[in-house]
């Protein structure tokens, strides 16, 4: 232990034999204390940040099918929606009227649209000026399979339509033994990495997730973190890195009662650990959409440095049995409570 | 570790820690100060771990509130209605009866019961709900009847209170919860419950329980509008009257719920507040048992981070919470015994099943 904590305050990486020991034999305070020394050295300010957007989820239709999800609707048993582009519009007004910068834009893998209507789609947001921080890579695999045309060449039409950046989803576990089980259905983890290395290639910024607790081994953290600190030292293309426990309700994994849901403690130390080992990332946020505000808040000290997003709309988490909602002064509040200073920032992380 | 909280200009007052000394109130004002809660929950955590090790407690338990008429109203409470108000109700003794009847297949050990300071209900309807719970459930153990209700029995008796708490004693009554203390301080109690038993008469009332051998908890509503200095003011009162009697099993902070009350206009507490006031409470309690997390005010998630902050107890399976979810809490209003244990261990804890007394009924 005294070896890693070295490492650590002298400012170096850790390996995996000493991420495995900390998660066996640090408790809660030593991950605290080990985190909140690398947040502060990262952001020595007061700044806590957070984006101003809302997730809009153009179709819950999806041919995946994973377990963990609570959101999708199978195409053959219908129910499922398709937004309307006029839809879209309100929501962007609205969006925009609350101090918006961004739209976050994610949907099921839709079996019937191809490459032309994401690009309308991309360019109808595009043209209300507001970011489209748009398509996981498991979306970006899929409409390239549909289509018929390679990843890089559906990346460059939507660049091309609007695309400012891309968010981290769809990666759960990024271990292919994970993926089998869960999401046999989606882009596997060395697809999903390949589509976020060619978007950097590309000059797209995008975040990373990580969504825990559920069927993986511990080990199988590790190899998700793994992957992006690897593939961060060549690009340097994340912004930001995001984890969650899984959330249960009304998902088909969830009826095993071993899946259940998993507590702050153990939320806290997975982020903490995180934040330790990710060493070339820059921003760890918090994950209020599943914690609530008071561990959000208390994340702030175990390697968060942002709240998130506003997310004036969210619907998946909320489909597996949480729905907490925070507004901007909330957020603002709950910052300078914890003795932080709350700013409004970009995707990018500049601040507005 | 050590290093880190030096420089946040605490280590002295980990030495004290380290040495089992008593923290002074300042040192108590220097941490309600400080945004640093990972130091505040490493000291709490030294002293938890001290006292109870990874012992984490919770109980079989179930609420009756045999009435929510009351003639105080206090301003931070949505439970309490004046009488003849349209969601006013109080319980026959057969009402309270037939809700313990109706969990008799539940392996509860302790009904918590409160309710409000009624106008009109006579010294006998208490005994003789105590009574009636004892007839339909003889080996459950009765924790009743906060200390502002007892000095309400006493003057509705015509007794002093230790002849009340006799009569009560011999109906059922096993120990006294720690409802009603809210803050002590009288500026506070100006402000928010101007009616309400003095907090140094319901000091008083916990010390005579305790010499008479009746166990008591003690609370304080936090997160309103009292100062650190009027919470110091309270915890202090407590730490002096446990080295007096010794009688107090657990302090539970009470994290204030504004809605519905005449306070709405203030946020609820935040989690850093929370868990702050936690480690706080340890620190300072250094002659109080046991801290509990109660996780229908808290939530579930931070109850459990709390046991890293100072709490040894989670309470219990709670059935029908109703007080803290009329001024809106959004937590379940029971839980199983199985998912308290399943967080106490995710914590790195061992949990053990208590009864109201502390006395472990089993390992899980």
């Amino acid at each position: 232990m005294k070896d890693i904590l070295t490492t650590i305050s002298q400012g170096k990486r850790i390996d995996d034999d000493d991420f495995l020991y900390l998660a066996e034999h640090a408790d809660l305070h030593q991950l605290g204390f080990l985190a909140n020394t690398i947040r502060r050295r990262k952001h020595p300010g007061a700044a806590v940040t957070y984006v101003i957007d809302r997730n809009i989820n153009y179709t819950d239709v999806c041919i995946s099918g994973c377990t963990f999800c609570a959101f999708y609707k199978k195409p053959e048993e219908g129910g499922g929606h398709l937004l309307s582009f006029d839809e879209l519009e309100a929501k962007i007004v609205e969006t925009k009227a609350l101090g918006g910068t961004q739209v976050l834009l994610q949907g099921g893998l839709h079996p019937d649209l191809g490459i032309g209507y994401y690009e309308d789609l991309v360019r109808f947001i595009h043209d209300r000026d507001i970011h489209v921080h748009g398509f996981s890579p498991p979306e970006i695999h899929h409409f390239a399979a549909v289509s018929g045309i390679s990843t890089a060449e559906v990346l460059d039409r939507l660049v091309q339509a609007g695309l400012g950046s891309i968010p981290g989803g769809g990666a759960e576990i990024l271990s292919n033994r994970v993926r089998g089980l869960t999401s046999p259905n989606k882009c596997n983890a060395d697809e999903w990495i390949k589509v976020m290395e060619e978007a950097h290639g590309k000059g797209l910024r995008t975040t990373a997730t990580m969504m825990f607790g559920h069927v993986e081994k511990f080990s199988e953290r590790l190899e998700h973190l793994r992957r992006l600190r690897c593939l961060q030292d060549k690009t340097g293309g994340f912004t930001a890195f995001i984890c969650w426990p899984f959330q249960p309700d009304n998902t088909r994994l969830g009826l095993d009662r071993t899946n259940a849901r998993t507590g702050g403690h153990e939320y806290l130390k997975m982020l903490a650990l995180s934040r330790i080992y990710l060493d070339n990332f820059d921003n760890i946020q918090a994950s209020w959409v599943t914690q609530g505000p008071k561990i959000a808040q208390v994340s702030l000290f175990f390697g968060a440095n942002d709240f998130g997003s506003t997310m004036i709309e969210e619907n998946v988490v909320a489909a597996a049995g949480v729905s907490f909602k925070l507004q901007e002064k909330e957020i603002r509040r709950l910052v300078e409570d914890a003795g932080f200073e709350p700013r409004q920032r970009r995707m990018d992380y500049t601040l507005v | 570790m050590k290093k880190y909280i030096e420089e946040a200009g605490f280590g002295h007052i980990l030495e004290k820690v380290n040495a089992g000394q008593r923290l002074s109130r300042a040192d108590g004002l220097q941490l309600y100060n400080s945004h640093d809660v990972l130091s505040l929950g490493y000291m709490a955590n030294i002293v938890r771990n001290r006292i109870n090790g990874d012992n984490t407690y919770f109980i079989y338990n179930q609420h009756v509130n045999y009435s929510n008429i009351c003639t105080n109203l206090c301003k931070f409470c949505a439970f309490g209605k004046e009488k003849g108000a349209e969601q006013a109700y109080e319980m026959s003794v057969e009402d309270v009866k037939e809700k313990v009847r109706r969990r008799l297949d539940e392996p509860i050990t302790e009904i918590h019961m409160v309710g409000g300071i009624h106008p009109d209900l006579p010294f006998q309807y208490y005994v003789d709900i105590l009574r009636g719970i004892k007839e339909v459930r003889p080996e459950v153990h009765i924790q009743a009847f906060t200390c502002v209700e007892i000095a309400h029995f006493a003057e509705l008796a015509g007794k002093p209170v230790e002849a009340t708490l006799e009569t009560l004693k011999d109906a059922g009554l096993g120990s006294i919860p720690g409802g009603g203390a809210e803050v002590f301080s009288p500026r506070i109690r100006q402000i928010t419950c101007e009616k309400k038993l003095p907090g140094a008469e319901w000091l008083e009332i916990s010390k005579i329980a305790h010499q008479y051998g009746l166990h008591t908890n003690a609370t304080m509503l936090y997160g309103h509008i009292e100062s650190y200095d009027e919470r110091l003011e309270h915890l202090d009162a407590l730490r002096n009257a446990q080295d007096e009697t010794n009688g107090f099993l657990a302090f539970i902070p009470l994290a204030f719920h504004p809605k519905n009350t005449g306070m709405s206009e203030i946020s609820s507490t935040t989690g850093v507040d929370d868990l702050k006031n936690m480690a706080v409470a340890r620190l300072m309690l250094d002659n109080f048992p046991h801290i509990k997390a109660y996780w229908i005010m808290l939530g579930q998630k931070l109850a459990q981070v709390a046991l890293s902050f100072g709490a040894d107890d989670m309470d219990g399976t709670v059935k029908e919470e109703v007080i803290t979810h009329m001024a809106g809490a959004e937590t379940e209003q029971t839980v199983g015994s199985h998912t308290l244990i399943r967080l106490i261990r995710e914590a790195g804890r061992t949990p053990f099943e208590r009864d109201t007394l502390y006395n472990i009924i089993q390992r899980p």
